[in-house]
C-alpha cells in the first residue's frame, strides 16, 4: 500500500525520531512510504487562533502537497483531524479528508494490525487520548488495542480522556489555566513506565510541565513505542 | 454585575494562584455532576434525545415571533399579566414599578440567572425593597456578598468548611455542623422571610406557548414556595425559553435534569398557569411574566451565534469543561461562565466586552458531547475568535506572529531554511523571553528540539 507521511511541523522539529519510527513501522508492515518534502504545517495554529485567511492558505498548500497521495498517514490525531474535519468545513474538497488517517487508526482500520510483536511485554503504559483524535475522529480503542496487542499493560487512568491543557496558542495565551489542566491530569497518573500518546502537542505540554514540577515520568510517542514492539524491543 | 470579562486571564491566574480551595471545590463538585450526567445519558438513547431537543429548539427559534404571540395570548387567557422588556433597564423598571405600585417591602427570590444578568436585586434595594435569596447556594452568596459562579450550583466555589464557618458566624450553628444541619438552619432563617414577603420573584426554565405554562425545575422546594406563597409572583423569562407544546415540555424536563444533575427529573417541577382563580384559593393573587430580550434578538440575527439560544442553562458544559474546573465561574467576569458563557457572553455583551472568553478554551470538544441541545460550542468559539481577529481585539504581536508563520508555511523553501535554525533558536535567551514563549516557560520547561529534523533523517535515508 502506498502511503504519504504528513509528519506535522511539531514532529518534524521536536519528534523527528517518532516520525522516523512511523516510517520504519509502516515499511515493516509492507507499505511504500513517501514524504512529500514541500509539506509544512497543516494550518491548525492559524485556524484555532481565528486567522481564517492564513489558515485557508496553509490548508490549500497542504492539500496541494498531498493531492496525489493514495493514503496520508499523520502521527498526530490533532493534525489528522484538522485535515479530515476542518478542511472540508473550509471548503476544501477533493477527497483528501477521507484518505487521511491518524497513525494508529491507519494501522487498525486500514491494515487490520492486531499483533505487532511481543516487544512491550511487561511494560505498564498510560495512554493519553488526544481530544481531537478522541472526539473529532472517534478514536479511542485503536491505540489501546495496538499497545495491548504488543504485550503492554495499559493501566486504567481516570483522566485518560481529559484534555492535557495544550490547545496550541491557548497554552501560551492562558498559561496559568493551561498548566493547571496539565497538573490536574498528571495528579491522577498511576505508576507507569511510560505515558504514551499519538499527539506531539499533548506530549510537549505534559512532558514540559512534568519536568518543571520535578516529575521523572517518561513520555513517548505512539509511533516509537509501536516500532519498538514490532522490532522486538530493541 | 460589573462586566470584567476582559480581565479573564488575570482573574483566572489570581484564582488558581491565590485561592487553591476554589479550584479544589469546583473540581470536586463538577466531577460528581459530570459523572452523574454520563450515567444518566447512558440510561437513555441520549443521542436521539439530544437530536430531538435540538430540532425542537431550532424550530422555536426559527418561529420565535409566532410562539411569543401564542404564549402571550395563552398567558393572558390564564389570567397572568405579560410584560415585554427590551433591555435590562426596562426589565428592572417593570419589576420595580410593580413592587412600588403594590406597596411591596419584601421580596423572596428563587434562583434566576436572568435576574443576575439584569442586576435586579440592587435596583429593588435602591428603592427600599428588601430582597431575600432563598436558593441555598444563593442564600450563602447573599450572606457573603458574592456573585454566583455556576449556572446550577451558584456557590460551587465554596467548600463545606467555608459554609460551616459562615453559618457559625451568622446563624449560630456549630463549626462542624453537617450539611443537613446547615440546610435546616438556612430553612429556619428563611421561613419567616417567605411568610412576610409581598412578592416572589423567579426565573423560568421553560414557557410553553400552547398552554401558557411556566415550568420551573428545582431540588429544594424554595421555588415552589416563592411562586405560591406571596400575593404577587413575578417571573423573568428570556424570550428564547419557549417550547411549542406541553408534550415537548415532558421531554425537556427529563433531558434537562439528566444533563444538569444526572437526575431523571428534578425533585420539584412547578407548572404555573396563572393566579388563584377564586379569592381564598391557594396561589398568588397576581402572576406577572416579564419576557426579556436584552440582546437575544441580536444574537438570533447572527448567522452563527444564534445556536447559543438553544441553551437550557443546565450547566452540563461547565461540569465537563477542564478549563472551567480550574477556576470556577468568577474568572469569566460575568453571569454566564464556562463554555456556554464563552460563546453566549460575546453575543449578549458585545465581543469588545468579552473578547478573551472565546480564547479561554483548548477546543477539547467535551462541551459539545455534554450539551443536551447540541450547541456546537467548539465551532462557535472559532467563530468568535475569527470575529475578534477581524475586529483587532487580539494582541498585535499575536497576529503578526501568526501571519509570519503562515507566510513561512506557504513557502516550503523558506520553511525548510528557517526550520534548520530551530535547535539554535530554542536555546537562545532572547527567544525564551518572546511573549509567546514566556507564557510557555513561566510554567514549563522549554522542550528540546530534535537534534536532526525528521526531513534531515528522511533525506539521509531512514533505516535503508
Amino acid at each position: 500500500m502506498k502511503v504519504a507521511l504528513f509528519v506535522t511541523c511539531l514532529a518534524d522539529h521536536y519528534f523527528a525520531e517518532a516520525g522516523a519510527d512511523a516510517v520504519r513501522l509502516l515499511r515493516h508492515l509492507g507499505c511504500e512510504v513517501s514524504f512529500p518534502t514541500a509539506q509544512t504545517c497543516c494550518g491548525q495554529p492559524a485556524h484555532n487562533a481565528g486567522m481564517a485567511e492564513e489558515a485557508l492558505e496553509m490548508a490549500k498548500h497542504t492539500s496541494r502537497v498531498l493531492e496525489d497521495a493514495e493514503h496520508v498517514v499523520v502521527p498526530s490525531g490533532s493534525c489528522a483531524a484538522m485535515i479530515a474535519k476542518a478542511y472540508p468545513a473550509l471548503g476544501l474538497g477533493g477527497g483528501l479528508a477521507s484518505r487521511t488517517w491518524e497513525l494508529g487508526a491507519f494501522l487498525r482500520r486500514q491494515l487490520g494490525v492486531t499483533r505487532l510483536g511481543p516487544g512491550l511485554e511487561g511494560k505498564r503504559v498510560a495512554y493519553h487520548q488526544g481530544c481531537h483524535a478522541l472526539r473529532e475522529l472517534g478514536l479511542e480503542t485503536e491505540p489501546i488495542e495496538l499497545l495491548e496487542g504488543a504485550g503492554a499493560q495499559v493501566v486504567d487512568w481516570p483522566s485518560a480522556t481529559e484534555c492535557c491543557g495544550f490547545g496550541g496558542l491557548f497554552s501560551t495565551k492562558m498559561p496559568t489555566v493551561s498548566a493547571a489542566m496539565a497538573d490536574a491530569k498528571l495528579d491522577t497518573l498511576p505508576y507507569v513506565d511510560w505515558v504514551v500518546s499519538g499527539d506531539p502537542g499533548c506530549l510537549l505540554q505534559l512532558s514540559s510541565r512534568a519536568r518543571r514540577t520535578g516529575s521523572d515520568t517518561r513520555f513517548r510517542h505512539l509511533a516509537s513505542v509501536l516500532w519498538e514492539a514490532a522490532d522486538g524491543g530493541a | 454585575m460589573e462586566v470584567r470579562s476582559r480581565d479573564y486571564a488575570a482573574l483566572a491566574r489570581a484564582i488558581i494562584e491565590n485561592t487553591p480551595d476554589v479550584r479544589k471545590a469546583v473540581s470536586g463538585a463538577t466531577a460528581a455532576f459530570d459523572a452523574a450526567r454520563r450515567q444518566a445519558y447512558a440510561e437513555i438513547d441520549s443521542e436521539a434525545w439530544r437530536r430531538w431537543a435540538e430540532g425542537v429548539k431550532n424550530h422555536v427559534l426559527n418561529h420565535l415571533d409566532r410562539y411569543l404571540e401564542e404564549a402571550e395570548t395563552r398567558l393572558l387567557e390564564n389570567g397572568a399579566k405579560v410584560h415585554w422588556a427590551g433591555d435590562a433597564q426596562e426589565a428592572r423598571q417593570i419589576v420595580a414599578e410593580l413592587a412600588l405600585a403594590r406597596g411591596v417591602r419584601s421580596v423572596v427570590k428563587g434562583k434566576s440567572m436572568l435576574t443576575e444578568e439584569i442586576d435586579l436585586n440592587p435596583a429593588l434595594e435602591e428603592r427600599g425593597v428588601q430582597v431575600y435569596e432563598t436558593d441555598l447556594g444563593e442564600y450563602i452568596l447573599q450572606l457573603l456578598d458574592e456573585a454566583p459562579s455556576h449556572i446550577l450550583g451558584p456557590a460551587i466555589h465554596r467548600s463545606l468548611e467555608d459554609v460551616q464557618a459562615l453559618f457559625a458566624d451568622r446563624l449560630g450553628t456549630s463549626t462542624d455542623a453537617l450539611p443537613d444541619d446547615l440546610a435546616a438552619a438556612a430553612r429556619s432563617d428563611l421561613r419567616s422571610r417567605f411568610q412576610e414577603a409581598d412578592m416572589g420573584i423567579s426565573g423560568g426554565n421553560f414557557l410553553v406557548a400552547e398552554t401558557g405554562t411556566l415550568a420551573l425545575i428545582e431540588n429544594e422546594g424554595n421555588i415552589r414556595l416563592t411562586t405560591s406563597l406571596p400575593r404577587i409572583h413575578v417571573a423573568l423569562v428570556g424570550i428564547e425559553k419557549l417550547l411549542p407544546t406541553f408534550g415537548d415540555l415532558a421531554g425537556f424536563l427529563q433531558l434537562t435534569a439528566r444533563a444538569g444533575t444526572g437526575q431523571p427529573i428534578g425533585c420539584f417541577v412547578s407548572l404555573i398557569h396563572g393566579p388563584a382563580r377564586e379569592p381564598g384559593d391557594d396561589g398568588p393573587e397576581e402572576v406577572h411574566i416579564v419576557l426579556v430580550d436584552n440582546g437575544r434578538t441580536n444574537v438570533l440575527a447572527d448567522e452563527h451565534a444564534w445556536e447559543t439560544l438553544r441553551c437550557v442553562r443546565c450547566g452540563a458544559c461547565l461540569n465537563t469543561c477542564p478549563v472551567y474546573k480550574q477556576t470556577g465561574g468568577h474568572a469569566y467576569g460575568w453571569v454566564y461562565s464556562g463554555p456556554i458563557g464563552a460563546v453566549l457572553d460575546p453575543g449578549l455583551l458585545g465581543l469588545e466586552q468579552a473578547a478573551p472568553l472565546p480564547f479561554a478554551s483548548s477546543l477539547c470538544g467535551a462541551c459539545f458531547e455534554a450539551c443536551p441541545v447540541r450547541i456546537p460550542i467548539p465551532d462557535l468559539l472559532l467563530h468568535w475568535r475569527r470575529a475578534a481577529q477581524e475586529m483587532g481585539l487580539t494582541p498585535v504581536s499575536e497576529r503578526i506572529a501568526l501571519k509570519a508563520f503562515s507566510a513561512m508555511a506557504t513557502h516550503p523553501g523558506v520553511y525548510r531554511q528557517l526550520g534548520r535554525m530551530v535547535p539554535g533558536l530554542a536555546g537562545s535567551a532572547v527567544v525564551r523571553r518572546l511573549p509567546v514563549l514566556s507564557g510557555w516557560t513561566e510554567y514549563r520547561e522549554l522542550p528540546e528540539p530534535s537534534p536532526r529534523r525528521f526531513r534531515d533523517l528522511w533525506s539521509e535515508g531512514i533505516g535503508e
